[in-house]
């Protein structure tokens, strides 16, 4: 995995710009969209089996999305990649912190989500589920305007400019198409398309390409940069392929069991991993540039019901359990000792006793 | 792809959007008939139907309106069957036949209606039980609950006692009549369409919908209702015989409105007129087939429309 260490707005299609601002003005200092300390927790009831109790699925997360910035959340299935997603648009109330837009808390009076909904838009991980079966391609774009001004004049119009900016060229073509007669990379862009529609700010997107095959998720991802190029659009990407978010993200926050446990950009987090989950991830990659070979880890899968007291990672660590962690003196706070929650911004962090150099998940100075 | 002009491409679509969906519309319609003919049961039932309800609706124009009054009755009481009276006359000396066929303007009229207003209540009680129960939070919860707890009382009370209960005590009259068996028949459909939305509403187009902004009104009405049409029309289409039955089954307890002829009613009439005992067949046979015909005809109709929406189906036809 290598490619252009800085890039600026670059001439290729393939390669685009990385880690600067599309305009090349500098970051805007306030993030745009950020998680502050957001904890959901789903009551499971009583169940049988004795699985009945509370299940932290995002439990303490911290992550800001700045303006034109593409973030990757990764993470295995069930590490509350998805919950955070939902969270950050409204659609699932945090039991604990609060989502922060434009440095004003979210608020959830209908009136203020709706105006909120305008400017931050979903993209789903499956086009096909997405799409009312019944509705025309035209009427599942055209949805987002009807909701927020009513049928206007310039409606079909707009929807034309929309689909046309996902790539369905020419537009009226697709109009009266409905979804099980378009592929399923057509379907994604249709879905892009009535995000897209209502000119937004942000996009959310939970495994954009999860379920379509090489070729079509190398296009939608390319959409998603031209898109940031353009227009400038933030986006936070949820997915489980780290070769994706290598791809497309600006930085990357990694997940293990409802926290985020390594953040910052991309080069950094992917080609020196801290913390032993990420590197024990990136080493199981095919093209891993690995010394040690793959590790795999060991012990159950992380339960949300039932998360390990002190580092929540400690009963898989390979560095825990290679005594690794015994020499460097700090296995007994890996056992006892919950490391801080990560702070959002723009710094690389880890949340591992092991790896980071101070309390605040600082990495030491190499 | 490499073309980045934002701007759309030329606008003037030279049909629009909406004639193109009507015309898509359209010829969802035309397919939709073609699979229904195929369906022999349900072709029966749809001819047999047109039959009846052609006869009904022309009926002022072949049947001497003051031949149905007892006192212009033409001929003798409980004549046979013969070329005059090919199912013979009551004990008034009406002719049967044109009693059932002034009977089936009724009969229909109030069990159409009945369907109507059933039909109407439980899709209303069943998408807003459905939606709120999966999406609105914990107030939404208990007032589904709240709806689906009327819903079960509706569901165990015998449906004759209630709707007995109900023509006695609401003013007399055909209206009457509707609402009583529409305010009896509604549960199963409200528990039907209950289900088909929970179904649509765990979709993510829905979940879609509200991150676009889209309210409760906008999933009920936009993405939830066109989804559940179709049970909702393959069940009006089964009820409506449940209302016929239901209505004659009134009207021969004696709760139906008296001036008017219905099927039931002449059975009662036949009933208190002592038809039974003296053997009077052609008294008590016609308006019993002519229920049974319809109630049977409504059913062959529906079930051949659920057969063609739920393919699932289609091999016991």
């Amino acid at each position: 995995m290598t490619r252009p260490e800085e890039t600026h707005v670059s001439s290729t299609e393939t390669d685009p710009p990385v880690s600067s601002d599309p305009s090349g003005a500098a970051p805007v200092s306030t993030p745009l969209l950020s998680a502050d300390d957001v904890r959901v927790a789903f009551s499971a009831g009583f169940a049988p089996g004795g699985t009945a109790g509370t299940a932290h699925a995002v439990d303490g997360v911290n992550l800001d999305v700045g303006h034109g910035e593409i973030i990757a959340l990764v993470g295995e299935s069930g590490c509350g990649k998805t919950t955070l997603a939902r969270v950050l648009l409204g659609l699932e109330r945090p039991t604990g912190g609060q989502v922060v837009f434009e440095g004003a808390p979210l608020g959830y009076r209908s009136r203020a989500l709706k105006s909120y909904r305008r400017r931050v838009q979903l993209v789903q991980q499956d086009p096909t589920g997405s799409l009312n079966p019944r509705r025309t391609v035209y009427e599942s774009v055209a949805e987002g305007l009807r909701v927020h001004r009513g049928t206007t004049a310039d409606e079909a119009e707009r929807v034309g400019e929309a689909l046309a900016r996902a790539g369905l060229r020419p537009a009226d073509r697709f109009f009266a198409r409905y979804p099980h007669e378009l592929s399923g990379g057509q379907r994604q862009r249709v879905v892009i398309a009535g995000a897209l529609v209502l000119e937004p700010e942000v996009l959310v997107a939970d495994e954009p390409v999860a379920s379509l095959d090489a070729s079509v998720r190398g296009e939608i991802l390319r959409l998603l940069l031209e898109l940031r190029r353009d227009l400038g659009l933030s986006a936070l990407v949820a997915t489980h392929d780290l070769g994706l978010a290598w791809n497309i993200a600006d930085r990357v926050a990694v997940m293990y069991l409802g926290r985020v446990v390594e953040l910052g950009s991309v080069e950094d987090v992917l080609s020196a991993p801290a913390h032993p989950y990420t590197r024990a991830l990136l080493s199981v990659l095919p093209d891993a540039p690995s010394e040690e070979g793959p590790v795999v880890l060991s012990g159950e899968p992380p339960d949300p019901k039932r998360v390990p007291g002190g580092c929540r990672f400690h009963p898989r660590c390979p560095i825990l359990a290679s005594g690794e962690a015994e020499r460097a003196g700090v296995a007994e706070r890996c056992r006892t000792e919950d490391p801080r929650i990560l702070p959002g911004g723009d710094e690389r962090r880890v949340a591992c006793h092991w790896a980071a150099a101070d309390d605040e998940g600082r990495l030491p100075v190499v | 792809m490499t073309d980045l002009d934002p701007r759309p491409s030329p606008a003037a679509p030279v049909p629009s959007p909406r004639a193109l969906a009507r015309r898509r519309r359209q010829r969802a319609l035309g397919r939709f008939a073609r699979s229904y003919a195929h369906n022999r049961a349900g072709m029966f039932g749809l001819l047999s139907l047109l039959v009846i309800a052609t006869a009904a609706l022309t009926a002022p124009m072949f049947i001497e309106q003051s031949h149905l009054s007892i006192t212009g009755a033409p001929g003798q009481p409980y004549e046979p069957p013969s070329a005059e009276y090919p199912l013979g006359t009551d004990n008034f000396g009406r002719s049967v036949l044109d009693l059932i066929i002034w009977g089936a303007r009724v009969s229909l009229a109030v069990g159409l209606l009945a369907t109507v207003v059933s039909v109407t209540l439980g899709t209303v009680i069943g998408i807003t039980a459905g939606h709120f129960g999966s999406s609105g939070g914990t107030g939404g919860r208990i007032a589904s609950t709240v709806l689906m707890r009327i819903t079960d009382w509706f569901l165990v009370l015998p449906t004759l006692v209630l709707a007995v209960a109900l023509a006695a005590v609401l003013p007399g009259g055909t209206g009457t009549i509707v609402v009583a068996i529409g305010l009896t028949v509604w549960p199963p459909t409200a528990r039907l369409v209950r289900a088909q939305t929970l179904a649509v509403e765990a979709r993510p187009y829905v979940e879609r919908a509200r991150a676009l902004g889209g309210g409760h009104t906008h999933v009920m009405l936009w993405h939830v209702l066109p989804n559940v049409m179709p049970v909702v029309l393959a069940q009006t289409t089964l009820l409506v015989a449940t209302s016929i039955i239901a209505e004659s089954t009134l009207a021969f307890l004696g709760m139906g409105d008296p001036t008017t002829i219905s099927w039931g009613g002449i059975l009662e009439a036949a009933r208190t007129a002592g038809a039974v005992s003296a053997g009077i067949w052609w008294y008590m046979v016609p308006p019993g087939l002519a229920i049974a015909v319809v109630a049977l005809s409504f059913t062959l109709c529906g079930r051949a429309v659920e057969s063609v929406i739920n393919p699932r189906l289609r091999e016991n036809r």
